[in-house]
């Protein structure tokens, strides 16, 4: 291949979409959150699944430490309102503005628009196939991708 | 290649600066280009940490124990870097990285760094890569460095044998301690833990393992085995670790166990180095050599030391 150097030794492929998967609010119905994240996996990315009940805190930390693309949550106890709003300045304030945050659950069409309006991404709602989630995904890391090289 | 917000800062991952460590392990761990000069910066500030790997098979309990033994060093006000690897699918490149889910206020504990690694197959990057993670925890200033990996692949068990200390846990479940034996698991124990003491068969297990140790050849360490049930009940794991790093600080058993430890990525490195170094450019030549084996014209192994002639020559 490439004239020898001290390069670090391993071959390189394209590095996999890392998506942090969440399940914000009190609610416990986390089937739909373990759902999407084999979906996801099984498309080739690698998902750090947090499990119930994480805060908006504990879901930035996560996404800091694991260095994911995008995040994913799963909400369906009518938070959506005070959870998206404060994951996204979280993000802001730990300059993590280049990660897309999505999701799904029960959301009405006027809270969704005002949320895409506030600078999140598509939120799927129950019904969703996963092939429309993936695709979505990977459009939108590899623009993100691209745009942050 | 990448820019904003890619190049990992050296001096913000030495003063903790979370975003800075977390691209920085991202670079270690696809070991590109940055990830060598990020190496280069850290590499002085490596070495103060405690290193501890814990490893056994799946589904014995490795993250509630590690969740355990994280949260007693954080009692004894440590800060805890962690690195969890979990197996990628060789179909899809893929991998279900779950084991943060078993942490409890440890989620949102700023003195708790937790980062999840894809085993990505089996090129050996892993076994590579991984330790140079833990250089990086180390260098961020984490007082301990946890290592966990599932002991199923030769890499994954050489990753957690990189540690100071390294804890293989079983549980009545997993199999026998023969099962254990073959995959390679209790030579490299330091501690041996049997997990879900309350079940059925663990006693057999726990005996078991004391027989098999008293077969063994005497050893300077001969490890404890130690039961426990799970997060309410780590301590004993805990106490047998922190047991083996003292002895470790006795006569200079640490530095040479990390001198050893040391020599042993070295070699690996030198040898991925020069596979990658002599075999660029030789496609032609292996397809060549490949084709002759496969006509019978030559043997394999004597096409493999003829292809090593030709590029040596």
């Amino acid at each position: 291949m490439s004239a020898p150097s001290p390069r670090a030794p391993l071959p390189k492929g394209p590095r996999p979409i890392r998506v942090l998967v969440a399940k914000a609010g009190l609610d416990g119905h986390d089937r739909g959150a373990k759902v999407v994240a084999q979906a996801l996996r099984d498309a080739g990315m690698e998902v750090v699944y947090t499990g119930l009940r994480q805060t908006p805190e504990m879901i930035v930390k996560a996404a800091s430490e694991e260095d994911v693309d995008a995040i994913g949550i799963s909400l369906l106890s009518g938070a959506h309102m005070t959870v998206f709003p404060r994951v996204l300045d979280l993000l802001r304030e730990n300059g993590l503005s280049h990660v897309l945050l999505t999701g799904g659950g029960v959301i009405p069409e006027k809270d969704r628009e005002a949320l895409r309006a506030a600078g999140v991404g598509m939120l799927f709602g129950p019904g969703t196939r996963t092939s429309d989630l993936i695709q979505y995904i990977q459009r939108e890391v590899a623009l993100r991708r691209a745009h942050s090289a | 290649m990448s820019k904003t917000p890619r190049p990992p800062d050296a001096s913000a991952i030495l003063r903790g600066d979370r975003r800075a460590l977390g691209r920085g392990l991202t670079c270690v761990e696809a070991m590109d280009d940055e990830a060598l000069a990020l190496l280069d910066a850290l590499w002085g500030s490596t070495g103060r940490a405690r290193r501890i790997g814990i490893t056994g098979p799946p589904g014995v309990g490795k993250s509630t124990l590690a969740s355990g033994v994280i949260r007693a060093y954080r009692a004894g006000g440590r800060g805890v870097g962690v690195l969890a690897v979990d197996p990628s699918s060789p179909v899809t490149g893929g991998a279900l990285l779950g084991d943060r889910h078993r942490l409890g206020a440890e989620a949102h504990d700023p003195k708790v760094f937790f980062r999840s690694f894809g085993s990505r197959g089996s090129t050996g990057g892993l076994s590579r890569a991984a330790p140079f993670a833990l250089d990086i925890l180390d260098a961020a200033g984490f007082d301990v460095v946890l290592v966990e990996t599932a002991g199923v692949g030769q890499t994954e068990i050489e990753v957690a044998a990189t540690a100071d200390s390294v804890a293989v846990v079983l549980s009545p479940e997993s199999g026998d301690a023969v099962q254990a034996m073959k995959a390679g698991l209790i030579e490299i124990a330091d501690v041996l833990c049997v997990n879900k003491a309350d079940r059925e068969g663990a006693e057999a297990m726990v005996e078991a393992l004391d027989a098999m140790l008293d077969r063994a050849p005497p050893a300077p360490w001969r490890p404890p085995v130690v039961r426990t049930r799970g997060l309410e009940d780590a301590s004993p794991l805990f106490e047998a670790l922190e047991t083996h790093g003292k002895w470790l600080l006795e006569g200079g058993r640490l530095e040479e166990r990390r001198r050893r430890g040391l020599r042993g990525r070295l070699r690996s490195l030198v040898h991925a180095l020069l596979a990658e170094r002599l075999l660029a450019g030789q496609d032609a030549l292996l397809d060549a050599r490949a084709g002759e084996a496969a006509s019978k014209r030559r043997s394999l192994l004597d096409a493999a030391r003829s292809t090593v002639e030709e590029i040596l020559r």
